[in-house]
């Protein structure tokens, strides 16, 4: 039954389209009719150059594919630094300079959100490929995708020359932007308002050679931060992290410091530029079991709270933050041109005036995106206070560390660390050895 | 330190189950979008009925000269002697004269057909997309003249920066393996 109308629908639909292109098209050719020519005259036709293959596209998620698993084994079975570093150097020039940087996985974030919350949205294939391959890696062998094949990070990493050490808990506070902009990322692609990730790419105007002089002034900046801070996008900003320092927490396989097993000698302790080694716990608990599960006990009762709390201060926040999307932005001109009496000073308004929508059409599409923005905000919202609360706990909670070992989460398996290890020139003099 | 060996335990159990989890996660996402995805690409194009000839398309392209470029509908075309899109509005004379062109950058090639008939031609080397022709063209013309995003240019990033200023909402994405909204009988073919 339901079937049928639709069909109905739909024949009235394209009958309406018909005499609207039917009449438009006579209108437009009638003022002068093409024509007749007498001599051997052949019109050309329209030249339409295709957009690059799809056999591209598909290159390149076999090129992805290849190089994580390279990169992992790199990591993990060879242990070479150098193969990693020569990897990192592929993908600067493979998904950097030669296929300029888009779509690459930190993006892919947004094409996700938007086809998860709006069945509208079309994703490629090949961008959810980018999305997904790399967290599944990241599953099996911890960070190898940032290792050396995420065209931002590893441009980071090439130029990371004299990292300066950041003291820890300035790099816990500012590791928390990650997860801010990951927030907000989802909220505005989800809404359809905006690829923040995209416009705000520190690197793309590098791999594009852009000649646009405020750009290279923002990239040239992060370029020469990344100098001396190591990996400054990656560890305080980029959104995708969060997904791949999840995945990497739970990753069945992980890159370790020492080939065989730690004799605590400490030779590794500040070897890493990011600061992602867990040094060995204490024998004793710092605070006693009593005080210890007091504490949690107070978490636990406040981390609800803080929930809520997020929630609903974000979804307040809908008429600042919807601003941002077109639609609303339009709408708010529109009323503030009728209530003055003054329409048509923007070219915007001009356009949406000359198009002949009615404005309320405008006004409840407006609407409807503060709605989704109200909504959208208690899930950030939420989401964040989350976050935070469970820092806290980390924070609180004692975890037995036996020896030095890379935190899995934020180690990017880029294995500086590895020639530190005492153990490791064993390793080699061995191999070498046996040649 | 007697708990230990089980605290470990633990731990792995929890992250074992936590990883299945995770891996399920990932291949329902993937397997719900990827069997709605439809398209393995999905390029940008503007819609030539909706395109108001604002100009944005010739500054906000990441590209310099952008990746928008006016093409022609040669069946639309009238052939016009004086053509609304390739003469200045008052030029004195009906000739390629450079100041009698609409066209900034001189893009737009005419040549004698027959009596009084001409063809106009765009070298799109030259042309920038700033849509003067196709404003000329529409308001006095037939409106063959319009833009489109040519795809041996465009790097189709992942938002088009044109499409975020657009003020029609002409920018849309559309299937790779038919990539151009076109006028004319090309057009209708598609
Ligand atoms: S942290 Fe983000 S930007 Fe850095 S390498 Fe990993 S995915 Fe790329
Ligand atoms: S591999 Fe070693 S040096 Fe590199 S990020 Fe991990 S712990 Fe730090
Ligand atoms: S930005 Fe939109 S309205 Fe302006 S010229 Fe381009 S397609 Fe036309
Ligand atoms: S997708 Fe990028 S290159 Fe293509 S028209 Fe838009 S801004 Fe220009």
């Amino acid at each position: 039954m339901k079937k049928r109308s639709g069909n109905f629908a739909n024949l009235l639909f394209w009958a309406g389209l018909m005499l609207v292109v039917m009449q438009s098209a006579a209108l437009a050719q009638d003022r002068f009719p093409k024509p007749d020519f007498d001599s051997q005259y052949r019109q050309p036709l329209t030249q339409t150059p295709p957009p690059a293959s799809p056999w591209q596209e598909g290159a390149d998620v076999v090129v992805l594919a290849l190089a994580l698993g390279l990169t992992s084994f790199f990591a993990i079975k060879k242990r070479s630094r150098r193969g990693i570093w020569a990897m990192a150097l592929f993908s600067v020039i493979y998904f950097g300079f030669m296929r300029e940087g888009c779509v690459c996985s930190v993006g892919s974030v947004q094409n996700v959100s938007a086809a998860l919350f709006d069945a509208g949205y079309v994703i490629p294939i090949g961008v959810l490929a980018f999305f997904v391959l790399p967290l599944i890696f990241t599953l099996l062998y911890g960070r190898t995708f940032c290792a050396a094949v995420c065209p931002l990070g590893a441009i980071q990493d090439l130029v990371m020359i004299k990292p300066v050490k950041v003291p820890e808990w300035l790099q816990e506070v500012l590791g928390l932007f990650r997860y801010i902009y990951l927030g907000f990322a989802i909220l505005f692609a989800a809404t359809g308002t905006a690829f923040l990730v995209c416009r705000y790419d520190p690197f793309i105007s590098i791999f594009r050679m852009s000649n646009e002089f405020g750009m290279i002034l923002f990239s040239g900046g992060f370029l020469g931060l990344s100098i001396l801070v190591a990996r400054p996008y990656c560890r305080f900003l980029c959104p995708y992290s969060v997904l791949l320092g999840w995945m990497s927490a739970l990753s069945r396989r992980h890159l370790s410091i020492t080939p065989d097993t730690c004799h605590l000698c400490r030779l590794c302790e500040e070897s890493c530029p990011m600061g992602a080694i867990s040094k060995p716990t204490p024998d004793a608990l710092p605070v006693s079991r009593e005080q210890g599960g007091k504490r949690l006990a107070i978490l636990l009762a406040v981390l609800p709270l803080l929930i809520l709390a997020g929630g609903w201060g974000f979804s307040r926040l809908d008429l600042t933050f919807s601003k941002m999307h077109p639609t609303v932005n339009l709408a708010g001109q529109i009323a503030a041109e009728d209530a003055a009496g003054t329409p048509g000073l923007t070219l915007e308004t001009r356009t949406f005036r000359s198009q002949g929508t009615p404005t309320e059409t405008l006004f409840t599409e407006a609407e409807g995106v503060r709605r989704r923005f109200r909504s959208g905000g208690w899930l950030l919202g939420a989401f964040l206070g989350l976050i935070f609360g469970i820092k806290l706990f980390q924070l609180n909670l004692f975890r037995r560390v036996a020896e030095y070992q890379p935190d899995r989460e934020a180690c990017f398996s880029c294995g500086r660390c590895f020639s530190y290890c005492p153990n490791e020139r064993v390793r080699l003099d061995q191999l070498q050895n046996r040649y | 330190m007697a708990d230990d060996p089980k605290d470990l335990k633990r731990r792995d159990f929890l992250r074992e189950g936590l990883r299945t989890v995770s891996a399920l996660a990932l291949g329902g996402i993937g397997g719900m979008l990827g069997a709605r995805a439809g398209s393995w690409e999905m390029v940008w194009q503007l819609d030539p009925e909706k395109c108001v000839q604002c100009e944005r398309c010739a500054t906000y392209c990441v590209l310099t000269p952008s990746a928008v470029k006016c093409v022609h509908a040669y069946d639309v075309c009238g052939y016009c002697q004086l053509c609304g899109g390739y003469h200045r509005p008052g030029a004195k004379t009906q000739d390629t004269a450079a100041e009698n062109q609409l066209c900034p950058t001189g893009a737009i090639k005419r040549t004698y057909v027959e009596n009084p008939y001409y063809e106009y031609t765009i070298i799109e080397e030259n042309c920038i997309g700033c849509a003067k022709c196709v404003q000329g063209c529409g308001s006095f013309g037939n409106g063959s003249l319009y833009l489109q995003v040519r795809h041996d240019r465009c790097l189709n990033c992942n938002e088009c920066s044109i499409a975020t200023v657009c003020p029609s909402g002409a920018f849309t994405r559309v299937p790779a393996d038919r990539p151009y909204i076109l006028k004319g009988k090309q057009g209708e073919s598609l």
